[in-house]
Formats: C-alpha cells, sequence, structure tokens
C-alpha cells in the first residue's frame, strides 16, 4: 500500500517533468528526432538512437518466436507501450527501495546533470539555477517535512561545490529542532557542515543541543555530541559543559568516546574552561571499551605535549597498554590489515616519546616495547610502516639508547632504499629526526639522501632539503645554501619560497664562512625572494652592515662595507628588484656609499635617483632613497666638500615636496633644510656612520617642564590622567566589565532569576595604564631614515625576538678558509674515494669499493655515480673531522654490502597506491572471453536473472549483427559465478555501431564488480539502477563505476 | 590534527568536503582549486604527499576518485594514508563495492559515516566493527522513522481524499 501511494505521487511527479516524455511511447516516437539532438544527458539509449529501440522490440517480443519480417516501425508503437510501463515501474521501485537514492527526481536529475556537466561554467549555471529554485521554494509555507529534508541536503550539495546557500542555514537549524530523529539528523548534519563556530545561527543551536544531550535515544546524543564538536564556541562551551561532563559516564561506549572528543575539543578551544575537568581524561584512560580508551589518548597527547611533567606517572600505563596492544590482547575487531590496533599503537607511541624526551628514567621503561615493536614490524603492509616509522620517531625523541638506535638506523636504510616515494620520505624525515641524536648517521645514506635530492618529486625534495638544513655545519654550508637558493629561483609556490629563503638567510647568518660570501647569499635570496623574506631580515642585513662582524677590527668592518657597496652599485641597474632589497640597496648606499672614497657623491646620488625613478610607484622605495641622498649631502657637507645637486636630483627632491604622501613630503623637506644648514649643525644632525650609537630619548619631556609652568601661570587647567576624571563613570565601569575575563562575560544559558532589588553595580577599578602608552602610534611600516628613529628601532629590535645573526663561535673563521672542498677530479679511482668521503683512508676505501663493484644488481642498475653526485656527497657529508670519521668508514664498507644486498630483493613494501588504470585502458577483455557457453540465448538469461522488481528495459544486446561481440560480453559475463537469479542488466551506452571501446567499458566495468563475489548482486543492481536512471559512463567520468577498493 | 577531507575526482569534481578547521566558503572555493590543480597534475610514481601552505596534504587515489586529507606537518603521513583507506574499506562494507558514483548520489550517508570515524579532526573509532554497528543502528532508526513518516501521510492523505 505505501509503495504504490509513493509510486503513484512519482510518477505525478514525472509527468510533470520533461522526461515524462518517455513515458509515452507515442509521444516519443514524435519527439524521437528532436530529442536525439538534445543534450545527452537523460536516458540515452532511446535518445540516442532509435534503432536501438528497435532491438529492443526484437528482445522482447521475439523472446520464445524468431524475428518476424514484419516492419520494425510496427513493433516498436506496440511494444513501447509495454516496455515503457515495465521501465517506470522498474525505475520506481527501484528508487523506492533503495534507502540510500530515496531523493526525489529533481535531485536526482540534478546530481546527474552536474555530473555530466561539460565545464565549470556549465556547472555554476546548473548550480545557480537550482539555487533560485530552492530560494523560492525553501520559504513556500506548508511544505511537508519529507520535502524540506531533502531541500537541505539539496543545499548541502550546493554548498559542497563551493556555491553560497547561507539563505537556507536557518532553515537547517529549524530541523534541528525536529523531534524526529531523521530530520534531526539531517538538521544536525546540515548545521555542521553550513556553520562556523562563529557563526551567528548557532545561539540558536545552543537550546536544541542542550537538550538532545539530555534525549534518552543514545543516537540522539551521538548527534548532539557531534554538532558539539563543531559548533560550540568559547561562549557557549559552558552552557553544554554539564552534560557533556555527564555523558563521560554514560552506558554507551559510543557516547562515552564522543564526550570524550567533545571535551578534548573544548580544551583546543578554551583551555581555561575545562582546565578542572583534565583529570577526567586521566581516568577515562582505564575505561573498559577500547574504543573509548583510544579516544582519551587524543586530548592526553594534547596536555603531554604542552607539559608532560604531571604525566609522568602514567608512563607505565601507557608502556603496558602499548605491550597489551602489540601482544594482541585488544578485540580482534581493531585489528586492521593484520595489524594489532595499529592506530591506537601510533597515538600511544608518539606519547612516549613526548614523555620520554630529555627524561632518561621515563625513556628507561620504554626501550624494551619501542625495541620490539621495531624488530617485529611489518614491513610489507603501509600501515606496518607506518607504525615503524612512529617507533622510529619515538626512538629518535626519547633518550638515546644505543641498541634501539642501531635498530632504528636499519628500519631507516630499508626506507630509504624501498622503491616506493613515500616510504623514502618517510626515510628522509625519520634521518631528519635521528640526526639529532647521531649526527653521523647520515653519513652512511649519503647517496640516497643525494638520489632523493636530485628527485623529480618535488614533495620528496623539500623534504630533502628539510633533512639538509638540519645537518648544515660551518664546513658545508656553502653547498647546502647554494643548492637550496638555485631550488628556491625555480619554484614558484610562493608559500615554500617564503619558507625556503628565511631558511638560507638563517643559515647564512648562522654558519657564513667569509662576508663576501654572506653578502653574495644574502644578494641571490633578496634578488629572487626580496617580497617574501620578512622584513625584519632586511633590517639585519643593514644593521649587520652597520656594526661590522661584531669584531673590534675596523678595518674588516669597511672592507665588508665596501664589497656591499660594490655588489649593490652592481646589481642596482637590474631591472625588477624586489622592493625589500632596494631598500636595503639605498640604505648601504646612503650610509656607505661614499665612505670608502672610491665613488663619487655625485655618482652615488645619480643612482639613487635612478633607483627612485625606476620605481617611482614603490613610495617606500623612493622615501629610502630621499633619505639616502639627505645623508649622502650631509656627509658630504660636514666634511666640508661642495655640495653640487645633480638636476635630477634637484627635479626628484622637488617632485617630493609636492608628494601626495605626507612622508615622502616630510623627507623632502628635511633634506632641503639640513642642506641649507652649516656644517657643525649638519654633522651633528647626521653624523657618519652612527646608526648603531644610542640615543637617549627623555621620556618624561621634562624640556617641557618650563612650558607647562608658564601655561599654568597664566591660569591654564592642570591636566588630569583620564583614569582620574569623573564624568565618564558608565563607560569605564562598562569597559571594566568586559575585561573581566570569559567567566562573567559571555552568554547566559540558565534561565533569569525571579526580579530582585538590583544591587548597584559597584565599578571595578579601571585597569591603570601610563599615561605614556596612551596613545600609541602606530609604526610606519618601514623606518624613518634620520638617525634618531633608526636607532629607536634597534633599541627595540634588541628586545624583541627575531633571527639575529648568531655570533658565537664564528668569529675566528673567517678571512681563514675552514673549508676546503676536495679536488674533483674526473677519474674514476679518485672519485670513488669522494664517495666514501673526503679524505679516507686507502684500506676501508678499497673494501667498500670492492663491496660496491661486487655483482649486486643494485649497483647494475646504476653502474656509474656521476662525478658530480660524488662531489656533492662529499661537499655535503665530508665534513666531519677526521677522527670521527675513521670510526665511520671502518664499519661503512660492510653495511653497504649489506645495504646493497637488501635492494637486491627488491623490497616487498606494497605500493601504497597502486596506479589504477581507466577503464578503458583495461587490457582487452578479449582475454577473458573464452567460455560462450553462457550465451547461447541471453535474453532467456536476462529474463531469468530479472527479478520483478527490478524491471530493466535497457537489454541492448539482442542486435544479430553484433552477435560476435555479444557472446564476447556473455562470455564475460558467463565466467562470473551466478547462481540464476542475478541481475543482469546491461549497460545500454553503446549501441552496437559504437565503437568496441564502449562495450569493453562497460563489460569491464560490470566485471570489476563482479569479482567481488557476494557484492556482485548489490553492484549490479546499482549499476542497473544508476543506469535508469540516466547516469552512464561517458567518455568523461569512465570511472564512475569502478570500485574504489578494485 | 586533521583541517579537512576533501573527495575530488580526476576532473576535479567535488564529491564530499569536510572542514574541521574554519574556512570561510571563499577559502575553501581556494583551497579546493588549489589543491586539485596541485594533486591532480602529480604522477603516479610519486609521493602521496604534497606541501601545501605550510600544511601537508594525503592523498590517495582510488578509481578515478582523489581522497585527500591535509594534516600538520608534524603528523604521521602513513598514517593518515591508512585512515584513508580505513573509510574507504568501512564505505565498501556499507554501500558494497562502492564506486564513485554512491558518493554522489549518497553524499550524506558517506557524511554520516565520515562523521564516526572521525571527529574535530582526531580519528575517533579505529574498529570497522563499531562504525558498522553504529551507521547501522542509525540505519534502523531512520527506517523506523521512515514507516512511522509514511503511515502518518499515509493517512493524512487519505483523510484529505
Amino acid at each position: 500500500m505505501v509503495t504504490i501511494n509513493r509510486d503513484s505521487k512519482i510518477s505525478r511527479r514525472k509527468h510533470q517533468h520533461q522526461d515524462s516524455k518517455l513515458c509515452f511511447p507515442l509521444q516519443f516516437h514524435h519527439g524521437t528526432e528532436n530529442l536525439s539532438s538534445a543534450k545527452e544527458s537523460s536516458f540515452p539509449v532511446f535518445v540516442h538512437k532509435p534503432s536501438i529501440g528497435v532491438r529492443i522490440h526484437h528482445s522482447l517480443a521475439v523472446r520464445p518466436p524468431p524475428p518476424r519480417s514484419s516492419p520494425p516501425e510496427e513493433f516498436s508503437l506496440l511494444h513501447f507501450a509495454k516496455l515503457e510501463q515495465l521501465k517506470t515501474i522498474g525505475r520506481e521501485l527501484a528508487m523506492g527501495s533503495q534507502g540510500g537514492f530515496g531523493q526525489s527526481k529533481e535531485f536526482l536529475d540534478l546530481v546527474k546533470s552536474i555530473g555530466e556537466a561539460r565545464s565549470k561554467a556549465e556547472e555554476d549555471r546548473i548550480v545557480l539555477h537550482e539555487i533560485e529554485t530552492l530560494k523560492r521554494r525553501i520559504i513556500e509555507p506548508d511544505i511537508p517535512k519529507r520535502k524540506m529534508k531533502e531541500f537541505i541536503i539539496r543545499l548541502v550539495y550546493v554548498e559542497m561545490l563551493g556555491h553560497n546557500a547561507s539563505f537556507g542555514y536557518i532553515h537547517a537549524v529549524k530541523m534541528t529542532h525536529d523531534d524526529n530523529i531523521l530530520l534531526k539528523r539531517t538538521g544536525y548534519l546540515a548545521v555542521t557542515l553550513f556553520l562556523n563556530e562563529d557563526h551567528d545561527l548557532i545561539i540558536l543551536i545552543v537550546n536544541t543541543i542542550q537538550k538532545d544531550l539530555k534525549s534518552d535515544n543514545f543516537l540522539v546524543v551521538c548527534a548532539a555530541l557531534n554538532a558539539c564538536c563543531r559548533l560550540i564556541n568559547e561562549e557557549t562551551i559552558p552552557a553544554v559543559l554539564p552534560q557533556v561532563v555527564d555523558l563521560l559516564n554514560h552506558p554507551k561506549e559510543a557516547v562515552r568516546k564522543k564526550a570524550i572528543m567533545a571535551l578534548h575539543r573544548f580544551y583546543q578551544k578554551s583551555p581555561s574552561a575545562v582546565s578542572h575537568l583534565v583529570s577526567n581524561f586521566r581516568k577515562k584512560l582505564s575505561d573498559n571499551d577500547p574504543s573509548v580508551m583510544g579516544a582519551t589518548l587524543c586530548p592526553l597527547y594534547d596536555l603531554i605535549a604542552i607539559d608532560a611533567n604531571p604525566y609522568k606517572d602514567l608512563v607505565i600505563s601507557f608502556v603496558s597498554i602499548l605491550k597489551q596492544v602489540a601482544e594482541r590482547r585488544l578485540p580482534k575487531s581493531y585489528d586492521y590489515h593484520q595489524m594489532p590496533a595499529p592506530f591506537i599503537q601510533i597515538k600511544l607511541l608518539k606519547i612516549l616519546a613526548l614523555l620520554g624526551s630529555g627524561d632518561k628514567n621515563a625513556s628507561g621503561h620504554m626501550y624494551t616495547v619501542v625495541h620490539d615493536i621495531i624488530r617485529k614490524a611489518d614491513l610489507s603492509s603501509n600501515i606496518g610502516n607506518a607504525v615503524l616509522y612512529e617507533a622510529m620517531c619515538c626512538a629518535a625523541a626519547i633518550h638515546p639508547n644505543t641498541k634501539l638506535l642501531e635498530a632504528t638506523v636499519d628500519a631507516i636504510s630499508r626506507f630509504l632504499k624501498s622503491d616506493s616515494h613515500n616510504l623514502k620520505y618517510m626515510g628522509i624525515d625519520a634521518l631528519g629526526r635521528l640526526i639529532k641524536v647521531s649526527p653521523e648517521v647520515a653519513e652512511q645514506h649519503q647517496l640516497a639522501v643525494i638520489d632523493c635530492l636530485e628527485d623529480p618529486d618535488d614533495t620528496l625534495k623539500r623534504k630533502t632539503f628539510e633533512l639538509l638544513y638540519k645537518m648544515t655545519k660551518s664546513s658545508n654550508v656553502e653547498v647546502i645554501v647554494d643548492r637550496m637558493i638555485d631550488y628556491m629561483i625555480n619554484i614558484n609556490d610562493s608559500h615554500y619560497k617564503t619558507e625556503i629563503s628565511s631558511r638560507c638567510v638563517e643559515l647564512a647568518e648562522q654558519f657564513a664562512p667569509s662576508n663576501q660570501w654572506f653578502i653574495q647569499t644574502m644578494n641571490r635570496v633578496f634578488e629572487h625572494a626580496g617580497d617574501l623574506v620578512n622584513i625584519k631580515v632586511a633590517h639585519n642585513l643593514m644593521r649587520l652592515i652597520a656594526e661590522g662582524f661584531g669584531e673590534d677590527d675596523d678595518n674588516a668592518d669597511s672592507q665588508l662595507r665596501l664589497s656591499a657597496v660594490e655588489s649593490y652599485l652592481g646589481l642596482i641597474g637590474k631591472p625588477k628588484l624586489p622592493s625589500t632589497f632596494l631598500q636595503v640597496i639605498c640604505w648601504v648606499l646612503g650610509e656607505y656609499g661614499t665612505a670608502c672614497g672610491k665613488f663619487s657623491a655625485s655618482y652615488i646620488t645619480g643612482k639613487l635617483c635612478d633607483v627612485a625613478e625606476a620605481y617611482s610607484t614603490d613610495d617606500t622605495v623612493k622615501a629610502y632613497a630621499v633619505a639616502a641622498l639627505m645623508k649622502i649631502y650631509a656627509f658630504e657637507i660636514a666634511a666640508g666638500r661642495k655640495v653640487d645637486i645633480l638636476p635630477e636630483c634637484q627635479a626628484l627632491i622637488e617632485e617630493q615636496l609636492a608628494s601626495h604622501s605626507t612622508d615622502l613630503q616630510q623627507r623632502a623637506y628635511e633634506l632641503q633644510a639640513v642642506i641649507a644648514l652649516d656644517p657643525q649643525s649638519v654633522e651633528s644632525v647626521l653624523p657618519f656612520d652612527a646608526s648603531c650609537e644610542d640615543i637617549e630619548v627623555d621620556k618624561s619631556l621634562s624640556f617641557l617642564n618650563s612650558y607647562v609652568q608658564q601655561a599654568l601661570e597664566k591660569g591654564a587647567q592642570p591636566y588630569i590622567p583620564e583614569e582620574q576624571r569623573s564624568g565618564i563613570p558608565a563607560i569605564s565601569s562598562f569597559i571594566s566589565r568586559s575585561h573581566h575575563g570569559p567567566s562573567s562575560h559571555g552568554l547566559r544559558f540558565e534561565a533569569y532569576e525571579l526580579s530582585k532589588p538590583v544591587p548597584q553595580p559597584k565599578p571595578s577599578p579601571p585597569s591603570l595604564v601610563p599615561s605614556t602608552e596612551l596613545v600609541p602610534v602606530s609604526e610606519p611600516s618601514y623606518s624613518r631614515e634620520t638617525h634618531q628613529t633608526s636607532l629607536a628601532r634597534l633599541e627595540t629590535n634588541v628586545g624583541s625576538n627575531e633571527i639575529k645573526l648568531r655570533l658565537d663561535g664564528v668569529q675566528k673563521k673567517w678571512g681563514s678558509p675552514s673549508y676546503s672542498s676536495p679536488t674533483p677530479s674526473t677519474s674514476s679511482p679518485s672519485s670513488q674515494h669522494a664517495v666514501n668521503g673526503v679524505s679516507q683512508h686507502d684500506g676501508a676505501s678499497s673494501v667498500s669499493s670492492k663491496a660496491r663493484d661486487s655483482s649486486s644488481d643494485y649497483w647494475k642498475q646504476q653502474p656509474k655515480i656521476s662525478p658530480e653526485k660524488q662531489k656533492l656527497a662529499a661537499s655535503l657529508f665530508g665534513g666531519i673531522a677526521k677522527a670521527e670519521k675513521r670510526a665511520t668508514t671502518s664499519s661503512q664498507g660492510p653495511t653497504k654490502a649489506v645495504e646493497t644486498k637488501s635492494v637486491v630483493e627488491k623490497a616487498p613494501m606494497a605500493a601504497p597506491a597502486p596506479p589504477l588504470p581507466d577503464l578503458l585502458d583495461l587490457g582487452e577483455p578479449d582475454n577473458n572471453s573464452g567460455n560462450s557457453s553462457a550465451a547461447s540465448d541471453p535474453f532467456k538469461q536476462l529474463e531469468g536473472l530479472l527479478e520483478p522488481g527490478q524491471g530493466t528495459s535497457c537489454a541492448n544486446n539482442s542486435n544479430p549483427t553484433s552477435s560476435s561481440k555479444d557472446s564476447d560480453l556473455i562470455g564475460l559475463y558467463g565466467s562470473i559465478p551466478t547462481s540464476g537469479q542475478n541481475n543482469l542488466i546491461f549497460g545500454s551506452s553503446t549501441p552496437n555501431t559504437a565503437s568496441k571501446n564502449g562495450h569493453e567499458t562497460n563489460a569491464a566495468a560490470l566485471l570489476s564488480q563482479g569479482t567481488k563475489g557476494p557484492n556482485l548482486k548489490d553492484a549490479l543492481q546499482k549499476d542497473s539502477l544508476v543506469r535508469q536512471m540516466g547516469v552512464t559512463p561517458t567518455n568523461q567520468n569512465p570511472n564512475l563505476f569502478k570500485d574504489l577498493l578494485g | 590534527m586533521i583541517h579537512f577531507v576533501i573527495l575530488i575526482n580526476r576532473q576535479g569534481k567535488v564529491r564530499l568536503t569536510k572542514w574541521y578547521s574554519p574556512y570561510s566558503q571563499k577559502e575553501r572555493t581556494k583551497v579546493i582549486r588549489e589543491l586539485s590543480g596541485l594533486i591532480l597534475a602529480r604522477g603516479p610514481k610519486l609521493c602521496s604527499f604534497v606541501d601545501w601552505r605550510g600544511f601537508r596534504v594525503v592523498y590517495r587515489r582510488y578509481a578515478s576518485l582523489y581522497f585527500c586529507i591535509c594534516i600538520d606537518q608534524d603528523d604521521n603521513e602513513l598514517e593518515i594514508l591508512e585512515i584513508t583507506h580505513h573509510y574507504v574499506e568501512i564505505l565498501d562494507r556499507y554501500f558494497g563495492s562502492v564506486c564513485e558514483l554512491d558518493l554522489i548520489f549518497n553524499f550524506h550517508k558517506a557524511y554520516y559515516i565520515l562523521d564516526e570515524i572521525l571527529i574535530a579532526g582526531e580519528l575517533q573509532e579505529s574498529s570497522k566493527r563499531t562504525v558498522a554497528r553504529l551507521i547501522s543502528a542509525q540505519d534502523s532508526l531512520v527506517e523506523a522513522a521512515k514507516e512511522q513518516e509514511n503511515s502518518i501521510t499515509n493517512i493524512i492523505a487519505h483523510a484529505t481524499k
């Protein structure tokens, strides 16, 4: 009864719909011509090729008897009615019975048409149309709830496609209020997808969540907890907190688990709000249910990451849990690919790494279990490697243990030698972690590292740079930074460019072997990534040039400045330099351009004018240029030389006097004023090379005292600090209340009390702010170049936490070459030496070279390591002191031999994501089509396969002309283990005239689903269903039907 | 922590998006555009990880569908790959040989299932059986609700006739 009712409804709807034409055979035949030219989206069998229709009549009419010779036209008319009836019923039954596809035709059509949209523009058009429809219909009065639910799901779909569905949010919110769980769940799903935690509508949901958290139905509670995690913000936490805490003891483990996760989320949002509940996490660690325990590890991990000390007592518990997990004490259902609860293991290992780092005592408990995990790791599966990797990270983080580290090094080498890029990547990452503990490890893997560095895969390359960054020393800094800059120049990803350039700067500042090199490196960085590096880096560079390198050797400083000035004068002509770099150039030229006497003032000023002209849109650069001009003129005047301002400079200054930028204007006026002063005053205003001198600032403005006194005597009102003024109590108390912290501030969720005489609110004492800071002056984005301000900036910089040149430890090295690169020679024996290090003992190298020469496949594949690579290896890894070298080289030979052997075995790592070929690329299905015994009468078979509910009309294989192909197909199906009752419904997208390719597509799709065995029926049903709805695997999306896990 | 999960197919069409960190609608569109450009262009033999705006995106391809998960730099990438697989296996069990089409037409169910696996950007349940049990409990409830609703509409329909 129920179904019939719904059916009739649907078919009524369909009649209104455009596609409904197809339901009427007569109309259909009239419409064929028109439709065939129409969009291909719907029911391609009929629309495309009328001939197929004919074929189908054969199939129905002819079933027992042979085909008659009467004209097919009549047949079609006659049988189309039956066929269409069948089809309609089948489709509707299918849509009704299949729970998942329970949406209306309209929605299915929407999804379908979007699925077949050829371009983004077309998709957008469809979605916008849908939005219009929804906007109109969603506000209609008295929409049935079921319909409303569908609208909401359509909204979700629209929003998922990146369009704005905000007009419907309120309806989703309303739906959460519904008592029917079906609707409620949909409502919650929609609001969690629509709203961010700061959305205005949240406040309307809080009450519902509160109510639902108390529901008897645990599924309602679960839905509410899910919503809590997404929607509850800092302000609304107090509203739901008590209920969530109560739920920690709910009888259902699913609820307890979600309550833990919700509390965790609250903790992330506002640690203070739930800090008193943290002990609950500890308690729940011993929950009976493993999934609750597993969930508890998430918040504990966060807490321990913040401060490990309060949790040291849990080390033993964690270790014992991990031990039990690793020994398969958890229920079987937690196994994943034969690994016992790997996700819990990983989480535990992460926690142990935090607890054991820098704690010898705690680490002591962990060695055995971590070692066991590494030893027993299953290298053949991805998840095994994931656990292994985590164990390696743990081993590298905790207090070092020789045995454990050895095991880790072994595992790393297995990762690095793997064919899988993923594992190489993880290996490099683990190496980067281990290198902090034992720096010599990298050397064993130098070639693997260099291979990764030269890999075409950007991700791997970047990871390798990260490793290099971690292992940079003063001996290899030049090579590494060079490589980094080379890579940086060639990428477009501005985010990564920023990162790598700041790393270059950091390394250069830390390990620079000479100031010459330093300045050149900085120039390259600025030139190619100038706009991406932090402005502080530029300031640092300026300061570095100004201060020198902290040595008292003035000569070296002026050398440095000269080389800087020279290099900048060389660079200044280049087109399109980044603004930051130009600022540095202008500043340095202004300060030191004329200092050495090598360049004349007019030469420098000319250059500066060129810069200001070339970058006339950049006010900052112009300001720097004008300031530099001022300084140069000032130095000239102070030195008693005559200043002749170049005509272009004069023009520039005049232009700036009328500039729209007040800053530029002021600078220009200052310049004019300074030039007009006498030499003595100029020298005291702008002393030479004094940018690093301290300036005393009288903060109390005592020099104004007399002026104030005068004013007071004349009867002026004395100044009253703001906080002492009366007349604004209301505001101040309001402000002070809002300053009060989250406890008093925020929304109330309890009912209001009955009205009582309200006590006068006492204004709490307002926070005292020193009056000097009342008017915070925002610093301009660039510092003014008068000495005063630049000094002030330097002062403030001293306190701030920023990248600075580390001067300790490098001082004496400059100038003297502490690093000598091995002379590259092309002859092979000496380059073999270079591979194993720079200066090696002959014995050791002969051992290792013997190992290499042994006929292992690895070396056959790469019979020669290119000399450049060897050289690179030497320069990267060869900088270790000799004594260390001896120790490592002696062990190098044998390990290499072992490693090469392990490579020969071609590490059995399963490729994590084997590239699945397109269906169209699948091998010829003909290979499998040997048995065509089942193909004797396809229709008989079809008939037997059809279940009454799944009416099908798409069978198209009856065309006698393509019988050979049919038998192929049927043969394919025949090879599927079917009992007679499977729904075998043939795809209808490709008519017989179409390329064989199409047949293969369908066949392969069905076959791939068919091989699933027990799921065959499901798959075929699904397939038929969607085909009926008109979705076909077109060339554009041949994989729609493909099993994801196939 | 997981910041978002996105499913896109070879053609760059979005099949599912779930955001665990706040992103405005504009940002979301941009993220999807950027990532599909980045990921779809990658060859088959490369790493399944991509650096992106200081985060890492771990992706895995199933047939023509890419599952992309964005995580922090210091998370375990291999684990995320397996979480993806865990999800796909559960989808497979639920839909019965899941294919892209299932996710197109049943995206809301895919969301429900995802909600049982990930919550607040963390893996909450690693047991397939537990997830399956919860989902089927919800489904049976939904079925019951549907029956009830249908009978009511029936009654109303009859009454108004």
